[in-house]
């Protein structure tokens, strides 16, 4: 078994249609300087890319780049050029990445990337506070950190509109309004509200396309592998949120994957084991990594990281109000950081309910030494996942991007003995025709 | 709450440091040791706890400054990598092996994501312990930040009054604040000394000092302080051929005793970042009004720096840089816990901006659990001697 595409040539392919707007965008980032068009840097987690849009900003995701000097193969170039500089090994290797691209003077594989003319930096994962001060020292960028009261405790429920909520939205509001102010300084331009209630209806639609596609998987056979297919996915959420292309790319995709379901075709051919995956992934040998799992019929048919590296938008009633579009945009983004990113701190209990919901018969746990955001709580989340759902687990370590924390023959010996466990088990059998999810929303076209 | 008297307070400087010391190694007191009007006790993070909110509501604030060097970690590796920052698994290591089990709660912070962890480890594995984030804001500088940290204080503060059984009102607040301002002028008398007599004062036993506030009540403290600070300004010490310098990376994580000996051994530390959550509020809070805003209002405009507080007003090398002028420094020992991202992220920066200022600076790495100090006794001795004999 390959790790192949199964689907036919004449079908969106989401892939190669994902590629190619990564290049377009790429692109577009080169040439938007000579164009005097301004640039945000912003992270996955916790971002105003709504806001920003409306000033016509160009959006440089600094994690993107990092991520592809891995998937690129050249990502200890810029390591070792930051470690050489000073950071330590034990410092976020996106970081380092992104220092030795400071340091080469922006020249990145997929081009020249612009400096920001303002980075927002939330505190979704605290590595991005220290990371925009980076900028500030070595490039004097202008910064606003966001600051996203998340969950503070186990079993935390908050709901639209109760107290908690309304608290955290009126603190995100007034950071808005003040990023407002900084964007038209910057810009020049002023800021019109029905400009955000637009870029919000296009957000409303690729989400619930997005819903859709995440619910696919429920199906089993699973239409898509979540940490490769996925990856892509999460790309276009993020890059092309609030666009038309990502609502064309959200709708077009959701459509073959649905039409992949009605045929009975997996990702995977044979599919015997669903699993989920927790943690990030190593983006310098995720193809390897994940054909050693399609190898035994594994897929991940869910991961935490299309959850939060997807700014959390399929974590549940995720939805703007475009007729009060600066409150509901405060409102949404406080219900994101509670239910889809900082849950990540009490991972247990999104991962208990994936499991259910994606009927997975075992979790994979991918730990990243210089990612304190996923890893430092894994070890213990999977001892309670493990004695209080008895799920069968395996742990993993690696990189995000650096070669260097890659043992193949290591990882290969433990996904197989981790295979023979699940076959001993009493292991999946190999299915087909669970109906489709019931859970998915109906679309707009 | 009474004040009870230290039980030394009556012997030699000497002493009083010793008590200091046999503080730092104790556990959490037991709720049957604890001064009158004090219910229980609860554990926090560094970097800043407001412990006023605790106070008045009857718990004593006790900081988990994790394991130092004399605990062996044996429940915790299953818990934690071993990448993961020395205090963070041994207070995993103190939670699972019950050395926290007295604590009606534990309320760790937004400083890094791996503190932030220890929110999750403490719903999974202790329950009925109030275990929470108090999520203190990022972003200081925007119209709101009070507002907001006056919400979330509050919020806190309910939260402890269910856990203690004891219902806080705002004159009993204001009473709390009272007794920690006095607290700070005392603090602030301490480090004023260390700038101007340093001589006088070790950084060792200014640290001590301070650090056992982590296991008393903070009037007791104020005892404390004040016979400490009469003692020390009584001192007969001369003046000793050392450089001045600033040491800063003992935000969080602690370095061990023996390393801040080496380092006195060579060096007068005229101003540090040690511990600087319990000194955090650098001037006195407002005792009028309401007491949560003016706590609220004190953490974003009366407040100190650190690697962990993203503040537009206060980049990170121009707080260094007034720390070195106000103490008329010379140098700086800039140090990092190992795997601390902030700090190890700080300590480049740091370092390089040193560098163009043409500040001489020291780096250093520890850790909590380490016990061979040779090595870095010999990097100090090297770099003191290079100072004077610069300066000389």
């Amino acid at each position: 078994m390959t790790t192949q595409t199964t689907a036919p040539t004449e079908e969106f392919n989401g892939h190669l249609e994902g590629q190619k707007l990564f290049k377009k965008w790429y692109s577009d980032l080169e040439t938007g300087r000579e164009r005097g068009e301004k640039v945000a840097n912003v992270f996955v987690m916790g971002n105003a890319i709504e806001i920003l849009r409306c000033f016509d900003f160009n959006l440089v995701f600094p994690e993107i780049n990092a991520l592809q000097t891995g998937v690129r193969k050249v990502s200890e170039d810029y390591l070792r050029d930051s470690e050489d500089y000073g950071y330590s090994p034990d410092v976020c290797s996106y970081v380092k990445a992104d220092v030795g691209l400071i340091l080469r003077e922006q020249k990145h594989p997929a081009g020249l990337i612009p400096k920001a003319d303002i980075a927002i930096m939330s505190n979704m994962c605290a590595t991005f506070i220290k990371w925009g001060e980076i900028w500030e020292r070595m490039l004097n960028t202008p910064t606003f950190s966001l600051d996203l009261p998340g969950q503070r405790a186990g079993n935390w429920k908050v709901r639209p509109g109760d107290a908690q909520h309304i608290a955290d939205a009126q603190w995100i509001e007034s950071q808005f309004r003040d990023l407002i102010d900084r964007c038209e300084k910057i810009t020049g331009k002023r800021f019109d509200i029905d400009r955000l209630a637009e870029v919000e209806d296009r957000v409303n639609r690729m989400v619930k396309h997005w819903n859709n596609v995440m619910a696919l998987n429920r199906v089993s056979p699973a239409p898509y592998n979540a940490m490769l297919d996925g990856l892509t996915y999460i790309g276009i959420m993020n890059v092309y949120r609030g666009t038309e292309e990502g609502v064309e790319y959200m709708r077009r995709l959701e459509e073959s994957l649905r039409a992949k379901v009605a045929r009975g075709e997996g990702r995977v051919p044979n599919e015997r084991f669903r699993l989920l995956f927790s943690g990030t992934p190593c983006y310098v040998s995720m193809r390897r990594l994940v054909e050693l799992f399609e190898t035994w019929g594994g897929v991940f048919a869910y991961s935490d990281y299309l959850t939060f590296a997807a700014g959390g938008m399929d974590a549940g009633e995720m939805e703007y109000d475009t007729s009060r579009p600066l409150e509901s945009l405060a409102e949404v983004t406080a219900l994101a950081a509670h239910r889809g990113l900082s849950n990540q701190f009490f991972a247990h209990e999104r991962l208990a309910q994936q499991i259910r919901d994606y009927d997975v018969d075992g979790i994979v746990f991918h730990g990243i030494k210089s990612c304190r955001f996923v890893s430092s709580g894994m070890a213990d989340t999977r001892n309670f996942l493990t004695n209080e759902m008895s799920v069968p687990s395996l742990y993993i370590e690696s990189d995000l991007i650096d070669p260097r924390y890659w043992s193949d023959a290591q990882i290969k010996n433990r996904v197989d003995a981790f295979f023979e466990s699940l076959k001993q088990r009493g292991g999946s059998a190999i299915t087909a025709g669970k109906e489709a999810a019931t859970t998915t929303q109906e679309t707009q076209a | 709450m009474t004040t009870a008297s230290p039980p030394v307070l009556d012997g030699e400087l000497d002493q009083i440091f010793e008590y200091c010391n046999s503080l730092r190694q104790a556990p959490v007191p037991a709720d049957d040791q604890l001064p009158e009007g004090f219910v229980g006790t609860i554990g926090h993070f560094p970097v800043y706890f407001p412990e006023e909110l605790a106070h008045s509501v009857g718990l004593l604030p006790v900081n988990i400054l994790g394991g130092g060097n004399k605990l062996e970690l044996k429940l915790a590796d299953a818990h934690m990598g071993s990448f993961i920052c020395s205090i963070c698994r041994s207070t995993t290591e103190m939670g699972l092996n019950g050395s926290l089990k007295m604590l009606k709660g534990f309320v760790t912070h937004p400083i890094c994501d791996a503190a932030k962890h220890l929110g999750g480890i403490w719903a999974r594995n202790f329950p009925d312990q109030l275990g929470q984030i108090l999520y203190t804001p990022q972003n200081p500088n925007s119209p709101g930040a009070a507002r907001y940290v006056a919400a979330e204080f509050q919020r806190l503060r309910s939260d402890m009054e269910k856990q203690a059984g004891v219902k806080s009102d705002d004159e009993r607040l204001r009473n709390s604040i009272r007794v920690y301002n006095k607290n700070r002028r005392l603090l602030r008398e301490l480090y004023r000394i260390r700038a101007e007599e340093p001589w006088k004062v070790s950084c060792t036993e200014s640290y001590l000092l301070l650090r056992a506030r982590t296991r008393i009540s903070c009037e007791e403290h104020n005892v404390l302080l004040e016979h400490a600070l009469a003692g020390i300004k009584a001192r007969k010490a001369s003046p000793q051929d050392k450089p001045r310098v600033v040491f800063v990376g003992g935000f969080c994580e602690q370095p061990p005793l023996e390393m801040l000996e080496a380092i006195d051994d060579n060096c007068y530390v005229v101003d540090d970042d040690l511990l600087v959550g319990l000194r955090w509020i650098v001037e006195d809070v407002p005792e009028t009004g309401d007491p949560v805003w003016a706590l609220a209002e004190s953490f974003i405009d009366r407040s100190d720096a650190s690697p962990v507080q993203h503040d537009e007003r206060k980049p990170k090398e121009k707080y260094l840089l007034d720390m070195v002028a106000k103490s008329k420094a010379e140098a700086v020992i800039v140090t990092a816990a190992k795997f601390c991202e902030p700090g190890l992220d700080e300590q480049v920066a740091w370092s390089k901006h040193l560098d163009e200022v043409h500040v001489p600076h020291l780096v250093l790495e520890f850790e909590e659990k380490m016990n061979s100090f040779e090595q870095m006794a010999m990097q100090l001795e090297t770099f003191a001697e290079s100072l004077l004999f610069t300066t000389a």
